[in-house]
This record gives structure tokens, C-alpha cells and sequence, in this order.
């Protein structure tokens, strides 16, 4: 074989290899979600979404409870996370080189990468352990503190790509710098934050280490923020590290539920951008 | 329309200033939120750090009866892990981000990236059920009887095989972190400059020696850091490996054995726990684990920045 012929085979060769590599890394999706389907999806009747917990070991039952609890909690964690995360990125893209701002989007960075379950912690010994007993309030609190700096990075990401013209153009017309902001570049990237604010949404609900020691889990539907309360990952967690065929046999529809509710999320986040996100749509 | 009265400036001037006023509040949350994070956990890691010291990071003893707390096989199983499920998923990582941004059609492109960042978004837990129910029958029946009978002759493919432990939540690990190596390496790769690989193709290179000798080394720097944010984010992850690593404070060569690691033993114990020391233990723990997180993503971010600034990487 002359050396060109070696050289393009062994090209190709390489180029193989890693086509194969993208096939292995995206089977893993495709084997949990069909495993997800096969398990979870024939336990989807109306039990399951209108019924609380039997006792251990009696069949049938739903997780209403958690079903409930999940919306509870992650909705108040984004009351209390959203207009700080997208307040702190207005600010970092407003005032992008005065000190908080630097600051801001470097711890912001620092906390994105921290582990949840340190959120956890945190979270414990700040509420827990002062208000002396678990609570869902605590649990919120921690997922609050996991979104902040993500939203706070996203916002001020997707703000930063509006051009500067059509701010100029704003206050050349005399709107105040607070109007130009809101009215004019907060309102032209509206679609990034909403993308933004739906993944940190999507990644939340679904954290369960912050919620072991704070939320606690619950076996009753509670509407309760200061007290424990149930949600869909701990019941996951719980049912699949115990020992009843039928718990695993929730924990697998209740996985089902809690990927459907993420992937939706993640899909809509990837929706709302790409329908026309132009700076002049 | 704005119009230019004396009263319309002033109520322009306060409304800039409640503006700017609740922007500050809410980018001065950030920081607070960190140094009451560090205090916090000080503050709960305190009663640890003054009964066992630095001593606590190397002692293997971990018995709450006794009130005896060393982390070394917690910090043993983090490393060991992590590092396990880097070897499994950079070279795929790699291949894959490579693939994507220098050789795949341009219509697959997208869909694909897509997919994987799905990846990203599912739940740990569940991956942790299904490591628990489908992924580990599966490799305690083919692939570890494999492993064991070929490699056996080396001491970390012998002992008994359970199922749950270190190689099973390895391979959780690595199919979790990979799609983060994959999304920051292939931004990575995409901010170095296509005049590279055409200088490469017009001196006669093939499409591979084009990418191993012009573009891998300007993105090296790059890469090196999306490899160590997905370190970063192996250390952490908690639920799923806590399923499937066999939770047991102990150091074994075998691979096959159960161990422990930081996150996971915060989450089984924490809520257990009823002694102050025993909490205060899994405190330092967190901190500890909390320090080496940060050290760890600021190394990968300052290696990421210097790329995509485009002025570090050197070109070949």
C-alpha cells in the first residue's frame, strides 16, 4: 500500500471510531427512556395521579402527595429564585464592568458548580436547624439557591446579544435608562429568559439530594410549607431503595412522570428561543 | 414617547434610582448567598474540625457509636470513582465532540447535540433507578465475569462480584458527565479558527492529521478544562451513585467491591444522624467536598476562558 493510501485509511479509520463513539454515547438515552416507558407507563392509570400511598406491602395506591409536593416546592423556589436570578443578570449586563458585577458572575460560576447536596447542607444547618424541624419551606429554599446563579448567568448571557443600536436608539428618544431596559432590552430578549428561567425549572425539579434533609419527604398529601412534605424524586429514591416489588413498581411510573415533566421543560426551553429570537422579531 | 418636563426628568431620575436600587439588591444576592454558604458550613463542620483537625482526612475509622470519624474511604471512593468514570468518558466525550463539530454532516449536527444535552437534563435519580434495576443486573451477568476472567490476574478485577460498587457507579458517572465534556469541548472546538485546518488540508494533510496536528493543539487548553469540569461535576453527583456504589466505609483494590463517597455518605447519613459530632462530621465533609469543587471549577473555567478568548491556545 503506498503511504497516501495508508494515511487516507487510517483517516478514515479514525473517523469511524468516533462516529461509533457518538452512537454509544447516545444509546444510554435511548435505553433509559425505553426502559422508563416499558416499566412505568402501564402503572399510569388514574390511581396513580388521584390517590396517596397505601401502607407498605398492600398494592395500588398513587403519589398524588408528591405529585403535589413537587409542584409546591419548586413553584416557591422559583418565587423566591427567579427575580433574583434574572435581577442579578439585568444588573451584570447593565453594568457589566462595575465591581458587583464582576464579582456576581464569578461566584455565580463558582456556585453553579457547586454540588447540590452541599446546597443541602447548607440549607439544613441555615433553616432546619434553626427552625428545629424539617420543612418544605427549607427544601425550597435550597433549590432557590441552585437557581439563582444559573438564571443569573442565562439572563445576562441572552441580554448581552441585543445590540447596542437599539438601546441607543431608545435613550436618543428620551426613554429613561430604567424604561430602555424593561421596555426595550429586557422585552426584546424576553424569549432567552423565559429559555433560561425553564432550564433552571427543568434541572430543579428533579434534584433530589437537597431535598433529603430539608423537604424530608411525607406518606400524606400536605399543602403545609412548614412542614415536611413529599416530592417526586424522593419518591423515586425512596421506592427504589426499598424492598417491595410494588414500591418499584411506582418508583418506576413516578420516574416516568418526573422525566416527562423535565423533558417537556427542556423542550419548551429550546421552543421559546428558537421561534424567531432576532433581535428585531 | 417620552417628553423633556422638569417633573418627567425628576420622575425619570428616581425611577432610574428605585431601578438600579432593586438590580443591586438582587445581584448582591449571589455573593451574600456564597458567604453564607462558607459560614454556614464552617459553622456546622466546626465541632469536627476541633476534635479530629487535618487527622480527620487521612483516618479510615468511621464509627458514630464511638463518635470516631476519619474520611479517607469516603475521599478514597470519590477519587476513585470520578477518576474511573473520566477514563471511560473523556476518549467517548472526545470522539463524540470531535465528530460534531469536524466530520459529521451538517444535518445531524444539531439533532444530535440535542439529544445529548437530553441526556443532560435527565434527573440523577433516575438514573440511579435504572442503574439499580437495569444496568447493573447487566453488567453483574456479561461484563464483569468478563472482566474478571481476563483481567483477573490484576487485584482490581478480583474478589467477589456484588453488583452494586465502585466500576458500577464509575459507569453511571461517566454516562453522566459526558454530556457536559461533550457540550464544552465542542464550543471549545468550534472557537478555533478555520484557517488552522485549512492550512493543515492545503499542506497535504488528511482530515485526521489535519485535526490531530492543527486543531487539537490549539484547543488543548480548552479541552483540558471541560475535562476537568466534568471531574468537577463527578466528585458531586450524589443520588445516583449513592444507589449504585454500595455505600460501605471501606478501601478495597477491587473494583468490584462496594465503597463509599463524600456526597453519598452526606445523603444516607445526614438525616440519620443524631449525635452533633456525627452531623458535624458530615459537615467537614461537605466542606471539604465543597472546597475541592471550587478549586476544581476555577481551574476549568480559567482553562475554558483562555481559548475561547482566543489567546491562549498555541498554534501549531
Amino acid at each position: 500500500m503506498s503511504r497516501a493510501a495508508s494515511r487516507r485509511l487510517r483517516s478514515h479509520f479514525m473517523v469511524g471510531l468516533m462516529g461509533l463513539a457518538v452512537v454509544v454515547a447516545v444509546l444510554p438515552l435511548l435505553l433509559i427512556l425505553g426502559t422508563l416507558v416499558a416499566k412505568g407507563a402501564s402503572s399510569l392509570d388514574l390511581a396513580f395521579f388521584t390517590q396517596g400511598p397505601v401502607p407498605a406491602g398492600e398494592t395500588g395506591g398513587g403519589v398524588l402527595h408528591a405529585i403535589v409536593g413537587t409542584l409546591l416546592i419548586v413553584g416557591t423556589a422559583c418565587c423566591i429564585g427567579l427575580p433574583l436570578g434574572i435581577g442579578g443578570g439585568i444588573y451584570c449586563a447593565e453594568f457589566p464592568a462595575s465591581r458587583l458585577a464582576l464579582v456576581t458572575r464569578f461566584v455565580s460560576d463558582v456556585l453553579n458548580g457547586t454540588p447540590s447536596i452541599v446546597v443541602g447542607v447548607f440549607a439544613w444547618t441555615w433553616i432546619v436547624a434553626t427552625q428545629k424541624h424539617f420543612s418544605a419551606l427549607a427544601g425550597s429554599a435550597a433549590l432557590a439557591i441552585l437557581m439563582i446563579p444559573m438564571v443569573t448567568r442565562t439572563t445576562e448571557e441572552m441580554i448581552t446579544l441585543v445590540p447596542h443600536s437599539l438601546r441607543e436608539a431608545a435613550l436618543a428618544l428620551g426613554y429613561s435608562r430604567w424604561r430602555t431596559s424593561l421596555t426595550v432590552v429586557v422585552r426584546t430578549t424576553l424569549p432567552g429568559i423565559v429559555t433560561g428561567s425553564l432550564l433552571a425549572v427543568a434541572r430543579v425539579a428533579g434534584e433530589t439530594a437537597p431535598l433529603l434533609f430539608t423537604a424530608l419527604g411525607s406518606q400524606y398529601l400536605s399543602f403545609n410549607l412548614d412542614q415536611p412534605m413529599a416530592a417526586l424524586p424522593l419518591v423515586v429514591f425512596n421506592y427504589a431503595t426499598g424492598p417491595y416489588e410494588e414500591w418499584h413498581r411506582l418508583a418506576w411510573a413516578a420516574a416516568l412522570v418526573l422525566i416527562l415533566v423535565v423533558l417537556t421543560l427542556s423542550v419548551a426551553a429550546r421552543l421559546a428561543t428558537r421561534r424567531k429570537f432576532s433581535p428585531y422579531g | 414617547m417620552a417628553s423633556f418636563t422638569p417633573a418627567s426628568l425628576a420622575g425619570a431620575r428616581i425611577g432610574d434610582w428605585v431601578f438600579k436600587g432593586l438590580l443591586t439588591v438582587a445581584a448582591l444576592a449571589v455573593p451574600v448567598l456564597l458567604t453564607f454558604l462558607v459560614w454556614e458550613l464552617w459553622s456546622g463542620a466546626r465541632q469536627a474540625i476541633g476534635e479530629f483537625g487535618l487527622g480527620f482526612l487521612t483516618s479510615s475509622e468511621w464509627d458514630p457509636v464511638s463518635g470516631q470519624f476519619g474520611a479517607l474511604p469516603l475521599i478514597f471512593g470519590t477519587v476513585v470513582s470520578s477518576a474511573l468514570a473520566l477514563l471511560i468518558a473523556v476518549p467517548l466525550s472526545l470522539g463524540v465532540a470531535i465528530f460534531l463539530t469536524e466530520f459529521a454532516p451538517m444535518s445531524i449536527r444539531g439533532p444530535v447535540a440535542f439529544l445529548i444535552e437530553l441526556l443532560a437534563a435527565i434527573p440523577s435519580v433516575v438514573y440511579g433507578l435504572w442503574g439499580i434495576f437495569v444496568m447493573i443486573p447487566f453488567l453483574r451477568a456479561t461484563v464483569y465475569p468478563f472482566l474478571k476472567d481476563t483481567l483477573g490476574f490484576l487485584p482490581f478485577f478480583q474478589g467477589p462480584i456484588y453488583g452494586p460498587g465502585m466500576l458500577s457507579a464509575a459507569v453511571i458517572l461517566a454516562i453522566m458527565v459526558m454530556p457536559y465534556i461533550i457540550s464544552v469541548s465542542r464550543e471549545v472546538l468550534l472557537a478555533v479558527p478555520n484557517t488552522q485546518r485549512e492550512a493543515a488540508m492545503a499542506l497535504g494533510a488528511t482530515r485526521w492529521e489535519a485535526l490531530t496536528g492543527a486543531v487539537l493543539p490549539y484547543a488543548r487548553s480548552g479541552i483540558i478544562g471541560a475535562v476537568i469540569l466534568g471531574l468537577g461535576r463527578a466528585l458531586g453527583e450524589t443520588m445516583a451513585v449513592t444507589m449504585v456504589i454500595g455505600n460501605r466505609h471501606e478501601i478495597a483494590a477491587s473494583f468490584f467491591a462496594p465503597g463509599y463517597t463524600m456526597a453519598a455518605a452526606i445523603a444516607n447519613e445526614f438525616s440519620e444522624a443524631v449525635e452533633n459530632i456525627h452531623l458535624s462530621a458530615l459537615s467537614y465533609v461537605a466542606l471539604t467536598l465543597f472546597v475541592v469543587t471550587v478549586l476544581i471549577n476555577a481551574a476549568a473555567r480559567l482553562l475554558i476562558w483562555r481559548v475561547a478568548r482566543g489567546g491562549g491556545g498555541r498554534s501549531a
